[in-house]
């Protein structure tokens, strides 16, 4: 990073220095160097898809202390989400960034329990009406009342209504929370739906994903805290810079596609040589997410780097419309488990050939067919 | 014996229709099906065996939605055997009484060749059907193809499908309507051979040359 980069509009040279080299920011006594927070910084204007001359940026504003409050409310959920943002091996600077926040209510990770951690909630909605932020985990059960999700004897769309209703922003993350799910599955028993659906009048932006990628969540934060608005969002309410692209137009097993290469089955010539798994029923032509860019667990790997076809998770109802996860193509409704639908179409084909062979042997032998007929009319 | 006389029945642009149509579903029913159940053709990554096959389904498509429509286009401004009223022969009762006539005929309950000039009535309705799959084909085509640029203006107009569809019902869709195609394919080129054949009216030739034979009195 230029240090002349760094400084605000009207610095001069010894402020810029100053800045750079002689101030200490809360950074720096979290143990994280000057050096390494720009390289963060640059990596967030990347993963918001700006150009890295808006690292300054970033930098600046995470380097006010303004300490937005952020509530984490867990649903129906197997937790995944909080696992993978807490996954790190040693503090990363995307952990402290969530220092910067302050995250007043998580279930999961709070030190309060039961009426103590109620009363923080009940404090935060008192106090920051309107200016703090919600992080959603998990699905909302709307049938029976809710009664299939409870916490502290308030069922999950109560305390959704309330909570998401009067925040700054409610951040739906992972794919339960965004579109409801693996328990909004068919026949979805519970009646679960995403957050979206259940409070529509809050403003929910949805990081779907299974889990979400917990660098898309630091992003969307640092997005807030850089420009203090919400980044812009597709039509299922995702933002652009995380899932404006599909897969398969970013993955690294696509010259493999265009060249037609294929696994023919696991384990084969081709999957050992990291062909396309595309017959081996990926998802990524459907699927718009940034995991072949952005990656997993600090940018180790994703599915289709690891030699397993995409799932398509990040889509709504992908636990119903993206199964079987190992064929191409859904199987043909009303018919039974194996017919794909190239051995219906064949039958229909075929069907239809041999009854016209059949119409045409009678046509030929039937004597007598004329247009005198025509002539009565 | 009923005179035949040779009478021109269908113009250039409804046979160029015709054969542009044969031609490009013959290509994007190939090129689709190896899209659809690829083999491992290239023997390295520096080929280019999907990118073409795809390349040329995309290519015949545009030619085919523009045929398409283009002979939606004649049905309003041809002659009136190309007419569109050809097609809905259900909206008026003669209409509802030579299908019921051709459906006794085809299914032998009567011996009556039923003679028309331009497409018999259940033939007209049958295209209907057709023409409406066409341009469901072609506007799940559109909206699978303008995915991978969801900016774009193609995927802002093909957009809204994705509320009727879901993504993979999309591509099912787009997959059996080929198979249906295809019987149907099968069909026309029967039931053609069988009017020649019966009516010795020149379907088969009508649709290279235009000219059909017709009794006299017509
Ligand atoms: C007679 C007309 C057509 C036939 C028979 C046909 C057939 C097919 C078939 C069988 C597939 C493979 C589907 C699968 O298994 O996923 C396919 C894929 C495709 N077709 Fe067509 N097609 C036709 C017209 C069109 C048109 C007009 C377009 C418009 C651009 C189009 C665009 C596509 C695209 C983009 C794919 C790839 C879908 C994917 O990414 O999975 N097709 N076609
Ligand atoms: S592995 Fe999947 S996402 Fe990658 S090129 Fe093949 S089909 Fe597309």
């Amino acid at each position: 990073m230029g240090k002349k980069r760094v400084g605000g509009k009207g610095d001069s040279t010894e402020q810029k220095i100053k800045r750079d080299f002689v101030e200490r920011s809360i950074w720096e006594e979290k143990g994280i160097s000057r050096r390494d927070f720009m390289k963060f910084c640059s990596a967030m204007s990347a993963a918001l898809a700006l150009p890295v001359t808006f690292a300054p940026r970033i930098a600046e504003a995470l380097d006010q202390v303004k300490r937005p409050t952020l509530v984490w409310l867990e649903f129906q959920d197997c937790a995944g989400n909080t696992e993978a943002l807490l996954r790190a091996s040693s503090p990363t600077v995307t952990e402290l960034v969530l220092d910067v926040l302050s995250i007043d209510y998580h279930e999961t990770i709070m030190a309060a329990a039961g009426h103590q951690a109620e009363a923080a909630l009940a404090k935060v909605l008192k106090e920051q009406k309107g200016k703090y932020i919600v992080v959603v985990e998990g699905s909302i059960p709307l049938k029976d009342n809710g009664v299939y999700c409870c916490i502290g004897g308030r069922s999950a769309l109560d305390i959704a209504r309330e909570v998401c209703g009067n925040a700054f922003a409610t951040i739906a993350v992972g794919s339960c929370a965004s579109f409801g799910g693996l328990p909004a599955a068919a026949p979805n028993p519970t009646g679960a739906v995403g957050v979206k659906e259940a409070v529509p009048n809050a403003r929910v932006i949805n990081l779907p994903g299974c889990p979400l990628n917990p660098d898309n969540l630091t992003a969307t934060v640092v997005h807030y805290l850089t420009f203090n608005k919400l980044p812009t969002t597709d039509s299922l309410g995702r933002p652009l810079f995380a899932y404006g692209k599909r897969i398969h137009d970013a993955c690294e097993r696509r010259p493999h596609f265009d060249a037609g290469q294929y696994v023919e089955s696991w384990g084969d010539h081709g999957h050992k040589k990291g062909f396309c798994l595309y017959k081996m029923g990926c998802k990524g032509p459907e699927t718009f997410h940034n995991c072949p860019t952005q990656r997993y667990n600090e940018k180790t790997s994703w599915p289709v780097a690891a030699g397993h076809g995409c799932a398509g998770c990040s889509e709504p109802q992908f636990w119903d419309t993206m199964t079987p996860f190992y064929k191409r193509l859904p199987n043909v409704p009303g018919f039974g488990i194996e017919s794909t639908a190239d051995k219906i179409g064949a039958g229909i084909a075929v069907a239809t050939a041999a009854a016209f062979a059949a119409h045409g042997v009678v046509s030929a032998l039937r004597k007598g067919d004329d247009q005198s007929g025509k002539k009565e009319d | 014996m009923t005179t035949m006389v040779i009478k021109y029945v269908w113009e250039v642009p409804v046979r160029v229709a015709h054969w542009v149509n044969f031609l490009a579903i013959v290509i994007l029913s190939v090129t689709g099906y190896y899209i659809g159940a690829p083999k491992t053709l290239g023997v390295d990554p520096s080929r280019f065996v999907m990118g073409w096959v795809r390349f040329i389904h995309f290519v015949a498509a545009y030619a085919f939605t523009v045929s398409v429509l283009s002979r939606i286009y004649w049905a309003f401004v041809g002659n009136s055997y190309s007419s569109w009223r050809a097609y809905v022969p259900w909206l008026t009762s003669e209409g509802r009484y030579r299908m019921l006539e051709t459906f006794r005929y085809y299914t032998f309950m009567s011996r009556k060749v039923p003679h028309v000039t331009g497409h018999n009535a259940l033939a007209g309705a049958t295209y209907s059907l057709v023409y409406c799959l066409f341009l469901v084909q072609v506007a799940t085509g559109f909206a699978l193809y303008a995915e991978h640029a969801p900016a774009s203006v193609m995927h802002k107009l093909t957009g809204w499908l994705f509320l009727l569809f879901s993504n993979q019902g999309m591509r099912l869709t787009h997959h059996l309507l080929m198979w249906l195609f295809v019987a149907f394919a099968i069909h026309h080129v029967y039931s053609a051979w069988l009017m020649d054949v019966k009516e010795r009216g020149g379907v088969m030739s009508g649709i290279f040359g235009g000219y059909k034979s017709v009794p006299e009195k017509e």
